[in-house]
């Protein structure tokens, strides 16, 4: 039989009870409308706290950790075999932080093709001189070019320019919270002095703002070349080596290599950012949970509209059986009605969710501590349009089943002779 | 053409079983040849439409052989039975059973969508002719609760004819029709009869309208006393 014959009748159906069709209609658009708006915004949101941390850790960090020697010399000896050693005397070596041969890691590092980049740098202990005390520090010196390619370190320099840290010698772009504490403004010079004792005058070019508060008052950078001079290390002297992957998922992996290799430790980006990772997973959950209660609330509209339906309808079903239309003819009839309710109130919703998106989008969001924000996020990726367009199918198909299949099982001699 | 069977019915017995069981058919054999006009009688509750349910397959709980066009149908699957429904057999009812969500045409024209040989076109021609018939053309594009109930009637009997069926069966058809409009619907069976040699099977509680049929099968307490 025609698929023409089935859209027409499904359709007479559905004009004969308008209102209601509409009603569920109804249901469908504004679940679906919710669940792209929520998905898209709790994703814009989780995007962007991701990007706070993870789109400037590297994915993989090479350095070398300070720790106590891992043999003691009371192991080496035979007698004291088998007891429990009181004695532990031997402190960490004046190790190097330094890391050895770090060129040639480099070199292999950037050989290897699932590598998108490598960028050195150097951590360095200081202590600002202010008037009469001295705040705390950490100045990093970094490669300031592949720090800002790799790590996005131009998009937190509020304030400056970042390139004038290369450009101008002895230079330091300061956190927000150092610089104010300070009472430092671009331009002004600043004295620090080193963990080892060495004084030095920095200029300040521009000011640094990563939107967590505990780092931006401690944390500073320069370029490699001045930390390197205000230690008074040579041009080799590299603490970390960072790496940024192209796909990060292969970082744990990729880091248990090369510390066999090179024989130094590497932290990789997931362990690291472990919780972090639970928080945006639960966070999507969520979402994704109020989403289906959205639509399952919904598919008990059509379910409920449906059965309505094939009560008023059964002499339309029973005489449409009695002219020779089969059981399966029938619950065609009916799922076809779940399906364009489902299919039409599906598309108006993924439009009204975008549209919701965009409205989200126009909120003004400022904070301080986001520097890169200025509205609200929203994450307008095609998958949770496909997402709930699938499911508006799919939740519609099932609330229809169960009727179409009791429509489709009415005997029309009971209906014909009931009369 | 005149003699080739076109219903069958061997041995057919029915039961119910609510309240209790109850044998409502018994032993019920006759044959209906094409181009036959037959008429049902019986007393009320003696299983007259019971028996229509089962010749028109819509009924299968039954014992007994049914032989519709030369093909037992009975122990068939339901999609078959659907299928000879649609192609073979015309049913009207009691109550006239329109679908009210569609035009007079198109309630004309649904047997023969269902079946889909033709062209919309086409179908819509054919069901105008059927329309024409009964003079109800003019009605075509009314709704079909519209409509009165001897038209209603009309337009029932005219979807019957949309497939050109092998039999057409009537449960009362007149039933439920004041004395003007069971004879115009009685003289359409006539000239259905007379001028196309429709076979039909008609239930009647009309004596006049059993007087002028070729034949009466004569019913009991669920026994046939005459055929
Ligand atoms: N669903 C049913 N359950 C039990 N008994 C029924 C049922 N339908 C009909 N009957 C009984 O079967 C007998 C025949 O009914 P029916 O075929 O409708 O008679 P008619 O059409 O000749 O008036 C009646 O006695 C009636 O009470
Ligand atoms: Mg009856």
């Amino acid at each position: 039989m025609g698929i023409g014959l089935i859209l027409n009748m499904a359709k007479a159906l559905m004009l004969a009870r308008l209102k209601q069709t509409v009603i569920a209609g109804v249901g469908v658009v504004f679940s679906i409308t919710m669940f792209v708006a929520l998905l898209g915004f709790m994703n814009g949101l989780n995007q962007l706290l991701d990007g706070l941390i993870l789109n400037r850790t590297p994915h993989i960090r090479f350095y070398n950790e300070i720790k106590a020697s891992p043999q003691q010399p009371i192991e080496m000896s035979a007698s004291y075999d088998g007891y429990y050693h009181v004695i532990r005397s031997v402190k960490p070596a004046a190790s190097r932080t330094s890391i050895y041969n770090n060129e040639s890691i480099m070199r292999t590092l950037k050989e290897d093709r699932r590598v998108l980049g490598v960028a050195p740098k150097i951590a360095a202990q200081v202590f600002f001189n202010v008037g009469a005390i001295d705040v705390n520090g950490v100045i990093k010196g970094i490669d300031v070019e592949e720090e800002s390619r790799l790590f996005a370190f131009e998009d937190y320099v509020v304030d400056g320019d970042f390139l004038d840290l290369k450009n101008t010698a002895n230079s330091i772009i300061l956190g927000k919270g150092a610089a104010d504490r300070m009472l430092a403004s671009i331009g002004d010079m600043v004295q620090v002095t080193t963990a080892q004792g060495s004084r030095m005058q920095l200029k300040v070019v521009g000011f640094y703002q990563s939107g967590l508060g505990e780092l931006d008052n401690v944390q500073s950078y320069a370029s490699m070349g001045t930390v390197q001079k205000m230690l008074g290390e040579p041009p080799s002297f590299v603490t970390d080596i960072q790496v940024k992957l192209h796909d990060f998922e292969l970082a744990p992996q990729m880091a248990r290599e090369y510390k066999e290799v090179f024989g130094i430790d590497a932290d990789d980006i997931q362990t690291v950012n472990a919780q972090f990772e639970a928080g945006t997973g639960i966070r999507s959950l969520i979402s994704y949970a109020v989403g289906v209660t959205l639509l399952i609330v919904s598919g008990f509209g059509i379910y409920n509209i449906l059965n309505m339906m094939i009560y008023e309808k059964m002499d339309t079903i029973a005489i449409l059986k009695a002219i020779g239309f089969s059981g399966r003819d029938v619950n065609m009839v009916f799922i076809t009605i779940a399906l364009a309710i489902g299919f039409f109130g599906g598309l108006l919703g993924l439009m009204f969710g975008f549209l919701a998106g965009l409205g989200i989008e126009q909120v003004p969001f400022e904070l301080e501590a986001l520097p890169t924000i200025k509205t609200l996020p929203v994450d307008f990726s095609p998958k949770y349009y496909i997402i709930a367009g699938v499911f508006s199918l799919v939740t519609t198909y099932f609330a229809g089943y169960f009727p179409a299949r009791k429509a489709s099982s009415i005997d029309p001699v009971d209906i014909i002779r009931g009369k | 053409m005149r003699g080739k069977p076109v219903i069958e019915a061997q041995k057919i017995n029915k039961y119910f079983y609510s309240p209790e069981k109850t044998r409502v058919l018994k032993d019920v054999s006759f044959q209906v040849t094409r181009g036959e006009f037959v008429s049902v009688m019986g007393k009320s509750g003696c299983g007259k439409s019971t028996l229509l349910y089962i010749l028109s397959t819509m009924d299968t709980d039954y014992e007994g052989e049914l032989w519709i066009d030369e093909e037992l149908v009975t122990g068939k699957k339901a999609n078959r039975l659907s299928q000879i429904r649609n192609e073979k057999i015309g049913f009207v009812f009691q109550f006239h059973y329109l679908l009210n969500e569609f035009s007079v045409l198109e309630n004309v024209m649904i047997p023969g969508l269902k079946l889909n040989r033709k062209t919309k076109e086409e179908l819509e021609q054919i069901a105008m002719e059927k329309l024409r018939i009964f003079d109800m053309q003019d009605h075509a594009l009314k709704k079909a609760n519209q409509l009165s109930g001897g038209q209603k009637q009309r337009v029932a009997i005219a979807r019957s004819l949309m497939n050109d069926p092998l039999i057409i069966m009537g449960d009362e058809p007149t039933g439920n029709l004041d004395k003007k409009n069971s004879d115009i619907v009685f003289n359409i069976f006539k000239e259905l009869a007379q001028e196309f040699h429709q076979t039909m099977l008609i239930v009647t509680h009309d004596p006049e309208f059993a007087a002028g049929t070729d034949r009466i099968i004569e019913m009991e307490d669920g026994w046939v006393v005459n055929h």
